[in-house]
């Protein structure tokens, strides 16, 4: 009779060939006591350090503890240029139309207002010309595959690092960047 | 009648604290932290979850029939409260003085069976249905085990009383201790762990084995927990049950664990008496008993008792987050085709034993 180990679980063999019943019950036992023992194992290591207090070189990193990630209290560091939710500064933006053109779910809306004079430079010294009455990007539709923010041509759209930002109402999710009053707007049509 | 003024408020907190510790259990168990939030580590989280079941609104479906859907909750918690009555706290401080006490008891532990098939039929829902036909089954399964397993208790210790087989397993019994069924080995004395039932004929050790799953299957406790099974039946015979009355349901739930576990450690484990056996020069079990009738005995004996029924319920934890649940017709076959038999053989070598060797 060959005994193979079971993968994990110590004290568990895989059930002999020949099968006496008494063989079947010994196996039985055994299989039982191999369990227990596995929850007696986990039981122990969740009394001990969770393994997200350790360093990730320890030998036991993947080995001990609640792998639980308490997540209004502690969060999963995300990298400092990590590209989640949409910014618009809406000051640099000229309004050209490319990133809600380029955006492959058609989630960006803009209504342009030509401007009758050049109304400032952006920062990277181009010239803004119209201005935007309606500038909305719906997050609730974006796939962040972040095709409008390498487009925009004066790097205005940015994504931030931002990336906890439920809302209780979907309609939440459409982000309106456009500062201008009605009134403004009006008054430049 | 004083032990109904102890067991009611016990039981509340029983069922509050098991609730928390079984929920920790569970979650650290299966690398998860369990509650957390409501008070320091969570510990306020059963009374948090009692208000919300307060404040639920208790529906009570279209279909069902009315009269018995509203009962059934309550019977099945009185029938299991019933059987407390019986229960001794410490030596002296006795339950109701009855002479078959464990007759009674076992009594009370199947109607609660009958109250879980009454909940689940007159819920008039699928689920609840199938849980109820489970709880018979399974009320079926279990009987004879448990009943052949205590029986085996009850050939050695020849009383009904559950007062006098606590007392028979300490140094204030009646009768010389054996250890080990080997006569001229009278360890009263000794006391501790030795004088314990299951030491008494070495036949009794595994008639608890027997006690224990067959104790398993009455509480429907996972592996056997069949008639609620969540995953299947969605709750079973409680699927309809909400508010108030889903919370008589869980108080006679872990009551029953509670009764079972105080039966058993009565019945095997030596009751209120200490583990701690007298060694010579060392009187270990003197040490950690005080004397009848004392504020002192009192503490030690329903200490030992409640400790021993909690190590108990902690291995049937356990048990319950290792082990996958059987299935119908394995539960029926472990019970009659395995339990069944040993208990009959068991019960017969204790028959022999007692009969033949210890006369
Ligand atoms: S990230 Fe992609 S999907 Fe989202 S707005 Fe930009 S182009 Fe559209
Ligand atoms: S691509 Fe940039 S500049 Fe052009 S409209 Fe979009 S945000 Fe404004």
């Amino acid at each position: 009779m060959v005994a193979t180990p079971y993968i994990g679980i110590k004290n568990c063999y895989a059930m002999p060939s020949p099968q006496h019943p008494f063989q079947v019950f010994l196996y039985n036992l055994g299989t039982l006591w191999g369990s227990l023992r596995l929850t007696w194992q986990h039981l122990r290591k969740s009394l001990g350090p969770r393994s997200r207090n350790l360093p990730m070189t320890a030998a036991a990193y993947f080995e001990v503890g609640p792998a639980t990630l308490q997540y209004p209290h502690e969060r999963l560091p995300v990298p400092a240029r990590g590209r989640y939710q949409l910014h618009n500064a809406i000051d640099d933006c000229i309004v050209c139309d490319k990133c809600a053109q380029v955006c492959p779910v058609d989630c960006i809306e803009i209504e342009a207002i030509k401007a009758p004079a050049p109304i400032r430079k952006t920062s990277n010294g181009m010239t803004k010309r119209l201005a935007a009455a309606r500038f909305d990007i719906d997050l609730a539709k974006c796939c962040f595959c972040g095709l409008c923010t390498t487009v925009c041509p004066t790097q205005c759209l940015t994504m931030t690092p931002e990336y906890d930002y439920s809302v209780f109402d979907w309609a939440d999710h459409k982000i309106p960047f456009a500062i201008m009053t009605p009134e403004e707007v009006t008054k430049r049509k | 009648m004083f032990t109904l003024l102890f067991y009611l408020p016990f039981l509340l907190l029983f069922t509050l604290g098991a609730g928390y510790i079984e929920r920790k259990i569970a979650a650290l168990i299966q690398d998860r932290l369990g509650p957390t939030e409501v008070g320091y580590r969570g510990l306020g989280q059963p009374l948090a979850d009692l208000l919300k079941l307060l404040q639920k609104e208790s529906m009570v479906p279209t279909a069902a029939d009315k009269v018995l859907f509203v009962v059934a909750p309550a019977w099945i918690f009185v029938v299991v409260f019933a059987a407390f009555a019986v229960l001794p706290v410490t030596h002296t401080w006795c339950g109701a003085p009855t002479a078959t006490g464990v007759l009674y008891l076992l009594a009370m532990a199947s109607l609660e069976s009958m109250g879980i098939f009454v909940a689940g039929w007159a819920s008039h829902n699928k689920y609840a249905r199938l849980g109820a036909m489970r709880a018979l089954l399974q009320f079926m399964a279990y009987e004879v085990p448990l009943g052949l397993s205590v029986l085996s208790v009850l050939i050695v210790s020849q009383t009904l009383d559950l007062q006098a087989i606590a007392a028979q397993q300490g140094p204030s019994a009646s009768v010389p201790i054996y250890l080990l069924g080997l006569k001229g080995i009278n360890v009263a004395q000794w006391g501790g762990v030795l004088a314990w039932n299951i030491f008494r004929m070495p036949p009794l050790c595994l008639a608890y084995a027997v006690f224990f799953v067959a104790s398993l299957v009455a509480c429907h406790r996972a592996p056997f927990d069949l008639p609620e099974a969540e995953s299947e039946l969605i709750g079973g015979y409680h699927t309809e049950y909400s508010g108030l009355r889903f919370a008589w349901l869980m108080l006679a739930e872990y009551s029953m664990l509670l009764l079972m576990s105080l039966l058993g450690v009565i019945l095997f484990l030596g009751g209120g008496h200490t583990p701690l056996p007298n060694l010579p020069g060392l009187p270990l079990a003197i040490w950690t008993s005080g004397s009848p009738g004392t504020w002192v005995g009192h503490f030690w004996a329903g200490g030992w008792l409640f400790s021993k029924a909690l190590c108990v319920i902690l291995v049937q934890m356990g048990i319950r987050w290792t082990f996958p649940r059987l299935r119908v017709d394995q539960v029926i076959r472990l019970c009659w085709q395995y339990l069944t038999p040993a208990a009959l053989l068991l019960c017969l070598v204790t028959l022999w034993w007692q009969l033949l060797i210890l006369g």
